[in-house]
């Protein structure tokens, strides 16, 4: 792993988005009854106990209690999934479940439900470190993360490199411009006026560069994904945070 | 699936103690200025009006408007006079209806 080590910004100097942060935001942030993501961590413990499909089972049937059974996961994710012999995020995840356990039809990816869902799980990772697996079945896919990462794209010609490793800290039309670390997801996103996954923030960067975006749930996008959880292993998840 | 709201309410105050009061609401607050993909324009949909009645007496309410985002956020201040409910009261578009109350014990 000797060439992810290098100009990355250093383990002791990485600061979640909420640090930059305005005092009333933070706030916001802080207690579950101003921070508007709980509406949908309490949608999703809804449709966590709704039997659902063909074999009209609950998430809770097979999972039980999500305070317990999820605990840590988000945390994981994106992880490696043998069946499908690439990792998968954790929307990802939920929907091999639909499909599988449940027969029901997959969600769409930043639907309503699936959000209402990955945010709920998120949740309960809430306070615990990123904790993905570095090893030999993901590391090709860390790296592959890596490389779009680095690598300059759009009419723009920018990395994400170019704003999240050497330029964090500064504005960027007038906004603080974050290291970019992916703990805080599902969050609620002020501009957006709603809560929304990793993948849309990142369509949404990759639209800032002119870049042209990948489909929701494109393999590009869950490597890169996985890469930056990897960028951020051991910070604080924050879900569901609030963000400008 | 309809509306979720959050409150925060003390369960115990002081008599004569000023209280905090934050409501926070699941809603859309579509202006009715916005435009869709083809062009047309999307129907105004907010919530209008808030009120809060502590033991049935209007202690609060406010109209709200398109400029408000999604997901309003009200907080306010009253004074712990006596044991009771808080009821909460939110009025909006296309018969938008909500409710909520909240116990408050006060010694």
């Amino acid at each position: 792993m000797s060439t992810l080590a290098l100009a990355e910004i250093p383990l002791d100097q990485r600061r979640s988005g909420y640090e930059q942060l305005s005092t009333a935001s933070k706030a916001m942030q802080d207690d579950d009854t101003s921070n508007p993501g709980t509406l949908t961590v309490l949608d999703g413990e809804a449709l966590w106990g709704r039997k659902v499909g063909d074999t009209g089972k609950s998430c809770a049937d097979c999972h039980g209690d999500a305070t317990t059974s999820m605990r840590g996961v988000s945390a994981r994710y994106p992880a490696f999934s043998p069946a499908k012999g690439r990792p998968i995020d954790i929307e990802q995840r939920i929907n091999l479940c639909r499909t599988e356990q449940q027969k029901a039809a997959p969600l769409a990816h930043e639907s309503r439900d699936l959000l209402a869902l990955t945010t709920f799980v998120g949740k309960q990772s809430r306070g615990m470190p990123v904790a993905v697996v570095n090893d030999e079945k993901t590391r090709p896919f860390i790296e592959a993360g890596q490389r779009s990462y680095r690598a300059r794209q759009g009419q723009l010609n920018l990395s994400c490199q170019n704003c999240h490793d050497d330029h964090w800290g500064e504005k960027l039309a007038g906004v603080p411009l974050v290291q970019g670390h992916p703990n805080g997801y599902p969050l609620y996103r002020l501009e957006w006026q709603s809560i929304g996954s990793l993948q849309r923030r990142l369509r949404n960067c990759m639209i800032g560069m002119r870049a042209e975006p990948y489909a929701y749930g494109a393999e590009e996008y869950v490597a890169l994904e996985l890469f930056l959880m990897w960028r951020a292993r051991g910070m604080t998840v924050e879900t569901p945070a609030v963000r400008p | 699936m309809s509306a979720r709201a959050l409150i925060n309410v003390p369960r115990k105050a002081k008599r004569g103690e000023v209280i905090e009061i934050k409501t926070l609401i699941s809603h859309i607050m579509e202006t009715g200025f916005r435009h869709g993909t083809t062009g047309e324009l999307i129907p105004r949909d907010i919530i209008t009006s808030f009120t809060c009645k502590y033991n049935g007496e209007e202690i609060f309410a406010t109209q709200l408007y398109p400029a408000i985002a999604a997901n309003p956020f009200v907080t306010f201040h009253t004074v712990a006079t006596e044991s009771g409910t808080l009821a909460f009261h939110w009025i909006g578009d296309n018969g938008f209806e909500m409710t909520e109350e909240a116990k408050i014990a006060v010694e």
